[in-house]
């Protein structure tokens, strides 16, 4: 059981948001996806959830296309900064209101994570502050209990405990009944402990779809004289170097070789850094 | 006990060398129960898989042993089997580096055996 994207592509006017998209999202694990400011994910994630239409190719969820089928879309939840409750709905009514559409919701779930974060449920969406539109709408997508539950910048305006408090929760609802979150976010330091696997979507492209410490034990940065590691990088994939005084770094993205690496200072790197390093632009 | 993590290697890894010096040290004593993959995924927010890579690094060494519907044990005899690895991994963990920043910084055998001495004694 996974969703599967074949081939999906999207254009707004002339600028291309998706192009020739092919990815699986498996079930029962949690994905970090990652990208720049536009590179897509939102776009992307706004397909599966039938909020907007691909230009081209398809979109399965456990084998059921995704288009406007009420089978497929009772599986997927999308939280992002849309607001799709009216804004004169209590908290406790748009917890029912998802239960209406989500066989699987658990409203009573909501009401008691709104207590973990304060929230009173008697207030109206459109009252709210930002940071508590947030969380009402994360307790909405805890709650639907989905299948497949997409997070589109979950923690957009709050303050670090609830942020901390969301990432509990998560491990927390993960750990009790398995279910896939996909999480876009660009706190990439903040979130990288919980990920099993990441997507990185670059300019309508997925550039890696693998689990974390498969793409972080290839990833390495060596740095040393000019020289020296410009010898040690001749034949090995380089995604990006730079300079500091007489002494020249360079982030490598494929299997460590062992042995001859005199001179040279080896380090590991963060998801966060090899992440910047990937998708950053040349002259940046 | 307390966990932190660096960059500098897998998390999976440092779960299983922060849990096996909980064991060594006496935390978790031998026939008792360690935390749950569960327990530790939530309170150190990283990923259940990640928590269970690393468990099964000490299952694989024979240091802790999975009772069916329990939970995970320390194994008997695991403290011992935790000294003869780090005994065995001493000379290339410590004394190794303890080597070459030496020959770095020009300080020669006699002066390290000294300055080894000199730590020793004040110890006791």
């Amino acid at each position: 059981m996974s969703i599967e994207i074949k081939r999906v592509s999207k254009s707004f006017g002339k600028t291309k948001a998706l192009n020739d998209v092919l990815l699986e999202i498996k079930e029962n694990k949690i994905y970090g996806l990652l990208g720049r400011n536009g590179a897509g994910k939102s776009t992307l994630l706004k397909i599966i959830n039938n909020r907007i239409y691909a230009t081209d190719g398809y979109v399965y969820i456990d084998g059921l296309d995704s288009v406007e089928n009420d089978k497929a879309q009772k599986d997927v939840f999308l939280m992002n900064d849309e607001n799709t409750y009216p804004s004169n709905m209590t908290v406790s009514e748009m917890l029912k209101w998802t239960e209406s559409f989500y066989p699987d919701a658990d409203a009573d779930k909501g009401l008691k994570l709104a207590e973990k974060f304060s929230l009173d449920t008697k207030k109206r969406f459109g009252s709210l502050s930002t940071g508590y539109r947030s969380i009402a709408k994360f307790i909405a997508a805890i709650a639907s209990n989905a299948k497949y539950t997409f997070l589109d910048e979950p923690v957009l305006g709050l303050d670090a405990g609830h942020r901390e408090l969301v990432y509990k929760i998560i491990l927390e609802e993960y750990s009790d009944a398995p279910r896939t979150f996909v999480i876009a976010t660009h706190i990439i330091e903040e979130v990288s402990a919980l990920l099993e696997n990441v997507i990185i979507v670059e300019k309508g492209k997925i550039l890696e779809n693998d689990s974390v410490d498969n793409l972080l034990s290839k990833g390495y940065c060596v740095s040393g004289d000019e020289y020296t590691v410009n010898e040690f990088i001749k034949d090995k994939n380089v995604i990006s170097t730079e300079k500091v005084g007489s002494v020249k770094v360079a982030y490598i993205l494929e299997n460590k070789v062992t042995g001859s690496m005199q001179n040279l200072d080896v380090s590991a790197l963060s998801l966060q850094k090899l992440f910047v390093k990937l998708t950053e632009e040349r002259g940046e | 006990m307390k966990f932190s993590f660096t960059g500098d290697k897998p998390i999976y890894v440092q779960i299983a060398q922060q849990l096996e010096d909980a064991v060594f040290t006496g935390i978790y004593s031998e026939e008792t129960q360690i935390p749950s993959t569960t327990e530790l995924s939530v309170s150190l927010q990283i990923n259940p898989a990640t928590v269970l890579k690393g468990m099964n690094i000490l299952v694989d060494d024979g240091i802790i042993y999975k009772k069916r519907g329990l939970g995970m044990f320390v194994c008997t005899g695991a403290v011992e089997k935790i000294r003869q690895k780090r005994q065995r991994r001493f000379y290339t963990d410590f004394i190794s580096p303890l080597l070459s920043e030496a020959d770095k910084l020009g300080i020669n055998e006699n002066e390290i055996i000294s300055l080894i001495k000199r730590g020793d004694n004040n110890e006791h």
